[in-house]
């Protein structure tokens, strides 16, 4: 195909910040109508690509053609005249205002309120969207709100619409939905980029997929006529490391949580409804479920941040914990690593050794705290876990995702924990570190600790976990073994449909 | 077009220079007004930098006022490094002379005698309570009502100015005093020890350079100091850690309270000897300059608030040698801190030329 | 009952400058911009205005110098925190410093000078109905300019799309970055409204309500007026009742003294500072109330692109 049949066309494009080049000369053709894959591992510059696609940052080097003329897109709104559109992953909606005001943000000036209301609503029967423009966007499930961004997306007639890792947030059944409607527009022309690292659903939806790695193309395939152990070796240059899952009987009982109901601490949470289950030695607990539905709040319930739970709601080891502190549950054997590494793991401006301090404090003693000691510690954190980092001193926000994640995850299992919580393990982490941390957990597994893990991949849980259980609009499915487990089944728990819970109403509008 | 890029790691040296610069900066524009002025700017530089460090009197004099700054300012440093925004320090500090000055009346009146061992410990000791209760106020409604610490801690302020008018002008008033109000002299068993013969300075500046360490070891060394870091910098991983974030909130205020009131109260028994209206002019709010200034450090504050006070003399001096109204002393602290904030800036970014945007392509 | 008319009168004046600056400071806010250097905004509008009305006689011409040289000031704070990201409490703090003693050093020339006489105004044929007359109609044209800017206000917010768009921004100026909107212009735009606002307030106080000039002259008017936009839960016709709620609690003093009440007037002077902190303290209570009006991005920084 020559230049002016396709529609974007990129030609080497760099972009540089202080201290890595985020994208060293790539380039790339998306003709019209085309569904076309782009697949990376996290840091591998997928983002960055976008960004420079859609205006929001300027590249250094290299060329955009639109339609086979050169083209500078100084910013978002020069993007959209073009005809350039783009679905976040992390959704840019205004949660106080509608959703019909949050689109007409990000449509035309001339047009009123009211035509715009019109149009969303025209647009998403279109399209098989269910979307109510008239309720303020926080009342709005996940789902709803990412219907809510592509009806935006969709209003302004892109020619090319840019999906940045869109299934994170949808159940199994959702996402045949979604991909109707991107087949529907791609069968109308438009063209579309699918910014995902999940391979199933590439080899399922696209027909063309760029490869990134390192900020380099390194291939260029057709999805369909590969399999995940080639794609996976395009992306990280390997095949995807086998984890051993040993079959073992699980030993006595460590947390038992029954009863737990908590209301909700602010407008936009969740309410948790009598939750309960049970972790025990030996084995490890996977919870599944689409962000926004009680995780953040069961976590805070069972770490301590919220200490307001039912008293006896919460168990350890037969002990009531649930109005206890989180030092003081730490001190009987339960440690947690949150999902958010930098603000709330780690305090991003301060050394890796003065991070140990925040959940082992043996380096204190008498109200007074030993420097050396917490040196010490990290300097043995940093080599048992392969930590990549400038030394004990270097600021916890001076490591990339997965390092960081390698040292949190590493301190609480060094801390010998008797329980380990811990959500979304390898989130925003590279696949070689990805590996490493399942692997530290199977292995805390086997020699004894409880493991209770939180994750919103699938695939991730069905590897690590001897059980899953699924949370929904703030409810517990009952538990399964993995090996009975399907995705299907699975799916359906979390859109709330599992025997018993119709009639607690736990439908939750995916 | 200037652009501002952000640096990979935070500049180590600007940290130091930072400072540096935005007091060069402040002496130009200072320079600049006493040209517009009239006068010359060298005379008015030498009059704020070099006059105040001249002799053994202008030293005393320095260490004097930067006293009450020093001791303000530690407190103030626990307070901002826990996030917990307390501007009533003025407040605290006219509270602190007031119980201080309030003891002092009483052992006047009573003609109370007894070992300026006793006797200065507990003057000082009424202030820290004064001061620490004003605080607690603040303490208290932030905790129960989540009021903000800003305005209900400055609204503290102009109560607590009217309280000292009433007691000066009702309550305590001397009946000897003709047309500016003030409360008796204290009797001299209650004045606080001198430090230099034939000058003013008194134990206080020893108790400040001791409380300089105090404090270090404190924020640095303590774990409780850390944990109120943690605090103040992520306010999620101290609940992470179980860090009591209402422990924090008293900690802060009560400390930086007692700070202000021990400062009041040596305001009160050292240099004054009296109350009257004007107990502080203003210190309490130079402080929170001296604060910022000196890094929220201990180390640094001692520094700037030497600083600091090297202005209020050479705004005593240029008046009274140049006729440079004193009220510039206040428009060059607060350009201080203004100009600080800004060079700040480059300790994160670096400041680069950029040439004129090409039309089509990219290129920045 | 004649004593309660002009109490009202009284308050309406005395609420009206806090009235003025509190809408300046929630335009900021929604913005997401909290600026802690009203009280120093005041101050040097306050000086300017005085020196502007001394020199030429007329008020308005003064009230547009207290404008403008609020917006000068707003202009340096503006730069720093929203151009060079610095922390929005402390540069806020650093202008009210320098507003300070700014505003002493001015105005020392103009320390006990007095203005030309100062012009009755009141509204004909309103202003003699009994009772009523006296209480609303004898107000200088200021207090209905801050009731009509409390009205235009409200629609800007809540019924055009700059205001849509204003309040998206003080929400998540990240979204609206991305959405094309120049965030850091608006921001601007906003926190200049806002030195305006409270420079015509300064400018009333020290040429129509005073009318003097002293040091401090404020009197803490600024920092009540920012406690005004969190008790009213950044709504604008709240904003103007809590300015004349303050209003009325400043002038009982007055009023109780009339009546003869025998408390001494430093205690009563307290009343206006005891009374921000009492609702400030009761509207403050319910956090989860507070976290639904207010803008969420308030005091955080913002940097487009990365």
């Amino acid at each position: 195909m020559s230049d002016s049949q396709q529609l974007l066309g990129l030609r080497a494009i760099v972009k540089r910040y202080p201290g890595v080049v985020a994208v060293g000369g790539v380039s790339l053709d998306v003709p019209p109508g085309q569904i076309h894959a782009l697949l990376g591992e996290n840091g591998a510059g997928k983002s960055t690509l976008m960004k420079v696609i859609y205006g929001a940052v300027r590249p250094d080097e290299g060329q955009i053609l639109w339609n086979g003329q050169p083209v500078a897109i100084r910013n978002p709104q020069e993007a959209r005249k073009l005809g350039i559109s783009m679905v976040f992953q992390h959704f840019s909606l205004f949660d106080t205002l509608t959703a019909a005001e949050n689109v007409w943000l990000g449509v035309d000036r001339s047009l009123s309120l009211a035509e715009v209301t019109r149009r969303v609503v025209k647009v998403a029967a279109a399209y098989g969207l269910d979307v109510e423009p008239l309720r303020p966007v926080h009342t709005l499930s996940v789902g709803e709100r990412q219907r809510v961004e592509i009806v935006r997306a969709l209003l302004t007639n892109p020619k090319l619409l840019i999906l940045d890792e869109p299934t994170s947030v949808l159940t199994p059944q959702a996402v045949e939905r979604l991909f109707d409607t991107l087949r529907k527009l791609a069968g109308e022309g438009v063209a579309i980029i699918y910014i995902s690292h999940k391979l199933d659903e590439i080899r399922a939806l696209c027909q063309h997929c760029t490869v990134l790695r390192g900020g380099k193309v390194t291939g260029e395939v057709d999805p369909s006529r590969e399999t995940n152990a080639s794609l996976s070796r395009l992306m990280i240059g390997a095949e995807p490391p086998a984890l051993s899952h040993a079959v073992r009987a699980p030993g006595e009982m460590v947390l038992e949580v029954g009863g737990l109901s908590l209301a909700r601490q602010d407008q936009f949470g969740v309410d948790l409804a009598d939750i309960a289950f049970s972790v025990r030695a030996g084995e490890v607990v996977g919870v599944a479920g689409v962000s926004g539905n009680g995780q953040q709040e069961l976590m805070a319930a069972l770490s301590g941040e919220d200490p307001r739970a039912p008293a006896g709601s919460i168990r350890l080891f037969g002990r009531d914990v649930a109005r206890a502190p989180a030092d003081s549950r730490r001190a009987a054997g339960l440690h947690f690593v949150p999902e958010e590494r930098l603000g709330r793991g780690a305090v991003p401006t301060l050394s890796l050794a003065q991070n140990t301090l925040l959940t082992r404090t043996e380096a204190v003693g008498g109200g007074w705290i030993s420097v050396a000691a917490t040196r010490r510690l990290a300097r043995h954190l940093i080599e048992s876990f392969n930590v990549r980092a400038n030394g004990t001193e270097a600021a916890a926000r001076s490591l990339s995702g997965g390092n960081l994640q390698k040292f949190i995850v590493g301190r609480e299992i060094d801390a010998r924990p008797r329980l380990l919580i811990i959500s979304q393990p390898t989130w925003g982490v590279d696949v070689g570190a990805a590996a490493q941390i399942r692997g530290e957990i199977l292995k805390l597994r086997d020699g004894g600790c409880a493991v209770l893990v939180v994750s919103e991949e699938l695939e991730e849980l069905f590897e690590i976990s001897d059980r899953l259980l699924v949370i929904a609009r703030g409810r517990i499915s009952p538990s399964v073994p993995v090996a009975e487990a399907t995705i299907e089944r699975i799916g359906e728990w979390m859109s709330g449909l599992w025997s018993g819970a119709a009639a607690e109403g736990t439908h939750v509008p995916a | 077009m200037f652009r501002l890029e952000a640096r990979p790691q935070p500049s180590r040296a600007m940290t130091v220079a930072s400072p540096l610069l935005a007091l060069l900066l402040t002496a130009g524009l200072a320079a600049l007004l006493f040209v517009l002025l009239g006068k010359n700017p060298l005379a008015g530089l030498s009059a704020y930098f070099l006059e105040p460090l001249n002799g053994r009197r202008q030293l005393t004099e320095v260490a004097l006022k930067a006293t009450p700054l020093i001791l303000c300012a530690l407190g103030l440093a626990v307070c901002y490094r826990s996030n917990v925004w307390n501007i009533g320090a003025e407040g605290q500090f006219v509270l602190g002379a007031i119980t201080a000055g309030g003891l002092a009346l009483w052992m006047t009146s009573v003609g109370f005698k007894a070992s300026a061992w006793i006797i200065t410990p507990l003057i000082l000791a009424a202030g820290a309570l004064g001061g620490m209760a004003w605080a607690a106020i603040v303490a208290f409604l932030r905790d129960r009502f989540n009021a903000s610490e800003i305005l209900v801690s400055l609204m503290l302020v102009y109560v607590a100015q009217q309280l000292l008018n009433y007691l000066v002008f009702v309550t305590w008033k001397d009946p000897k005093g003709f047309s500016m109000p003030h409360t008796p002299t204290f009797d001299a068993a209650t004045w606080l020890p001198n430090l230099v013969p034939q000058s003013r300075l008194h134990v206080g500046a020893l108790v400040a350079l001791v409380l300089v360490a105090v404090f270090w070891a404190f924020i640095f060394r303590s774990w409780r100091g850390f944990q109120l870091q943690v605090g103040g910098l992520s306010p999620a991983a101290a609940r992470y850690a179980g860090f009591s974030a209402r422990a924090a909130l008293w900690t802060a205020l009560l400390v930086s309270g007692a700070m202000a009131g021990l400062a009041g109260a040596m305001e009160a028994a050292g240099p004054l000897r009296q109350l009257t209206p004007y107990v502080s002019t203003g210190y309490g709010f130079t402080a929170i300059i001296v604060c910022f200034v000196g890094r929220l450090h201990p180390v640094g504050i001692l520094f700037s608030g030497v600083l600091l006070s090297m202005f209020l003399i050479g705004g005593e001096l240029g008046q009274s040698r140049l006729g440079l109204p004193n009220a510039l002393t206040g428009v060059f602290q607060g350009l201080l801190l203004f100009l600080l904030l800004a060079c700040d800036t480059l300790i994160a970014y670096r400041v680069r030329w950029v040439g004129a945007v090409p039309a089509g392509g990219a290129g920045r | 009952m004649n004593e309660i008319a002009l109490l009202i009168a009284a308050t309406l004046a005395s609420g009206t400058p806090v009235a003025l600056a509190g809408l300046g400071l929630l335009l900021n806010e929604k913005a997401g911009v909290l600026n802690l250097g009203a009280e120093g905004m005041m101050l040097v509008a306050a000086v300017a205005g005085f020196a502007v009305a001394f020199h030429t006689g007329s008020d308005w011409v003064a009230m547009g110098a207290g404008a403008l040289a609020g917006m000068a000031m707003a202009l340096a704070f503006g730069w720093l925190v929203i151009w060079l990201g610095t922390n929005q409490y402390a540069t806020g703090l650093a202008l009210s410093l320098i507003g300070g003693g700014l505003s002493a050093f001015v105005g020392l020339g103009y320390v006990g000078k007095k203005l030309s006489e100062r012009t009755v105004f009141d509204i004909p044929g309103l202003a003699d109905l009994p009772f009523v007359g006296p209480a609303f109609f004898r107000q200088h044209p200021m207090t209905y300019i801050a009731i009509v800017a409390t009205l235009a206000i409200a629609w800007f917010l809540y019924r055009s799309r700059g205001g849509l768009v204003l309040r998206a921004i003080g929400e998540s100026p990240e979204s609206a970055h991305f959405l094309g909107y120049r965030v850091r212009l608006i921001r601007l735009a906003a926190v200049l409204a806002g030195g305006a606002l409270c420079g015509v307030a300064g400018a009333f106080l020290s040429v129509v309500y005073a009318p003097l000039w002293v040091e401090g002259l404020v009197a803490g008017r600024g920092w009540i007026a920012l406690a005004l936009t969190t008790f009213a839960t950044w709504r604008p016709w709240r904003v103007l009742l809590g300015a004349y709620l303050f209003g009325g609690v400043t002038m009982v003093q007055f009023f109780l003294q009339g009546e003869g009440v025998e408390i001494a007037s430093q205690l009563l002077s307290m009343l206006p500072y005891l009374a921000t902190i009492v609702v400030l303290a009761l509207i403050s209570r319910n956090p989860a109330w507070i976290r639904i009006n207010m803008p969420a991005s308030l005091g955080r920084p913002f940097h487009p692109g990365s």
